[in-house]
């Protein structure tokens, strides 16, 4: 009964959202989109990319055009990630048993590898204006060569502390850089430093800067939550 | 055709928030959504016709057709939050147990 | 019928054959797995839709750090009922 009901509620959503989307008139076929009608239109105007710099147009608006967005949305991760560690709470905790022996093989070859993994993530955390990527891909990778050290050592436990820390300094360096831009520009987060040739590596003002701190919060943030996952309350 | 394909996974992804009575499923089932409304948001921003990925390699590129580079910033973040929420639900998830023994919210009920 | 169009829809039928398995799974480890797979899927039609940044970010958490999360909740829950 409660499956037929749920059933039947699922399939008059998707006919009805189908036949929206069906109606051309009411919305813009697949692919058929013209730019001009958009508020996109405005960021490949060539003055704003040779004010904002950056190649990539869509860290342009993520970190140029809609930094203060961004800033909101790490502050919505640093409080899930606060919750986390609230709700698994707990002062004496250890690592979660994962029933099985490292040997020599493993603990060495995943060190090796954190360190491979480490360096893709600074590439891709300091090209992101110029290529794919940045500071959102870059602090999961981060996070995933965490992971890769706590899944390879059963003892192993990273240095929470410093985490917290380092997750901290980021998010206040952020919100200083904003506030910088409030001073020596004309308004919050706007860039204040030369802006140089589109294309090269030192190049569009603060928002390499910016997406650095954001990759380290990300990186620092993911990690803990990691962490918390694989310790439990130490049982009694 | 993947704008369709997008919106029958967010109905599917509701039909399992319906009918699941299990609280892993039913954070599988909200991921599953959310995978559906990334796919069909990006999917508003794209252009037929030499559209090529929003990145110039120089201002004289800047007449080129490009894809809405809009859309694709909001999902960026959007992933990212997805992840923090996961976890958030994970947590609780992980705390139901600790108290109720079960994941299954009707014999939550009967043991309580 | 372009190439373009051959690959939407094979990717698209995918998804949704993937969502329905997941959804229906009777063991929570295979739902977890069927999960990875369609986050895999949605990193491919990001990459047909020309969104790079997205499906690189995609890639990452979403078959990886998400599917470890839910792999650790179900870990932990395992060994408290076996003790």
């Amino acid at each position: 009964m409660k499956n037929l009901f749920g059933f039947l509620i699922s399939l008059a959503l998707g006919i009805v959202l189908i036949l929206v989307l069906a109606d051309t008139s009411a919305f813009p076929a697949f692919g058929d989109v013209n730019l001009a009608d958009r508020i996109s239109e405005q960021y490949f105007n060539i003055t704003n990319v040779e004010e904002v710099g950056s190649a990539n147009l869509v860290t342009a608006i993520v970190v140029g055009f809609r930094g203060f967005d961004t800033l909101g949305e790490v502050t919505v991760l640093f409080i899930s990630a606060l919750g986390v560690a609230f709700i698994f709470g707990g002062v004496k905790q250890k690592r979660l048993d994962l029933n099985f022996k490292p040997n020599f093989m493993l603990r060495v070859g995943s060190n090796i590898l954190f360190g491979i993994i480490l360096v893709t993530s600074i590439y891709i955390i300091f090209h992101g204006h110029l290529t794919p990527g940045g500071g959102f891909p870059g602090g999961a990778i981060i996070a995933s060569a965490v992971l890769l050290l706590y899944l390879a050592d059963d003892r192993f436990r990273s240095n929470v502390k410093g985490f917290k820390i380092l997750e901290g300094v980021a998010g206040s360096v952020f919100v200083v850089i904003g506030l910088l831009g409030l001073v020596l520009a004309t308004a919050f987060l706007q860039n204040f430093l030369p802006v140089g040739t589109v294309g090269n590596l030192v190049s569009a003002g603060i928002i390499p800067v910016i997406y650095v701190l954001i990759g380290l919060k990300v990186g620092s943030e993911i990690a803990g939550i990691v962490d918390n996952f694989l310790t439990e309350e130490e049982s009694a | 055709m993947i704008q369709y394909a997008a919106i029958i996974l967010f109905v599917f992804g509701l039909y399992g928030l319906f009918t699941n009575r299990n609280v892993i499923k039913m954070i599988v089932s909200l991921n599953i959504m959310e995978i559906g409304l990334n796919i069909f948001i990006v999917s508003i921003g794209y252009v037929n016709g030499g559209a090529i990925a929003p990145i110039i390699s120089s201002t004289q590129d800047l007449g080129l057709i490009y894809v809405d580079p809009l859309p694709q910033a909001l999902v960026l973040t959007a992933i990212v939050i997805g992840v923090g929420t996961t976890a958030l639900g994970l947590a609780i998830a992980k705390s139901i147990y600790k108290t109720y023994q079960t994941f299954d919210l009707d014999e939550m009920g009967e043991s309580a | 019928m372009t190439f373009y169009d051959i690959i939407s829809i094979v990717v698209g039928v995918l998804l949704l054959v993937i969502a329905f398995l997941a959804i229906n799974a009777k063991k929570l480890i295979n739902a977890v797995l069927f999960l990875s797979a369609l986050s895999m899927l949605a990193v491919v039609s990001f990459v047909l839709l020309k969104a790079p940044d997205v499906a690189i970010t995609e890639a990452v958490i979403g078959s990886g750090l998400v599917t470890a999360l839910f792999v650790f909740t179900l870990l932990s829950v395992r060994g408290r009922e076996s003790q």
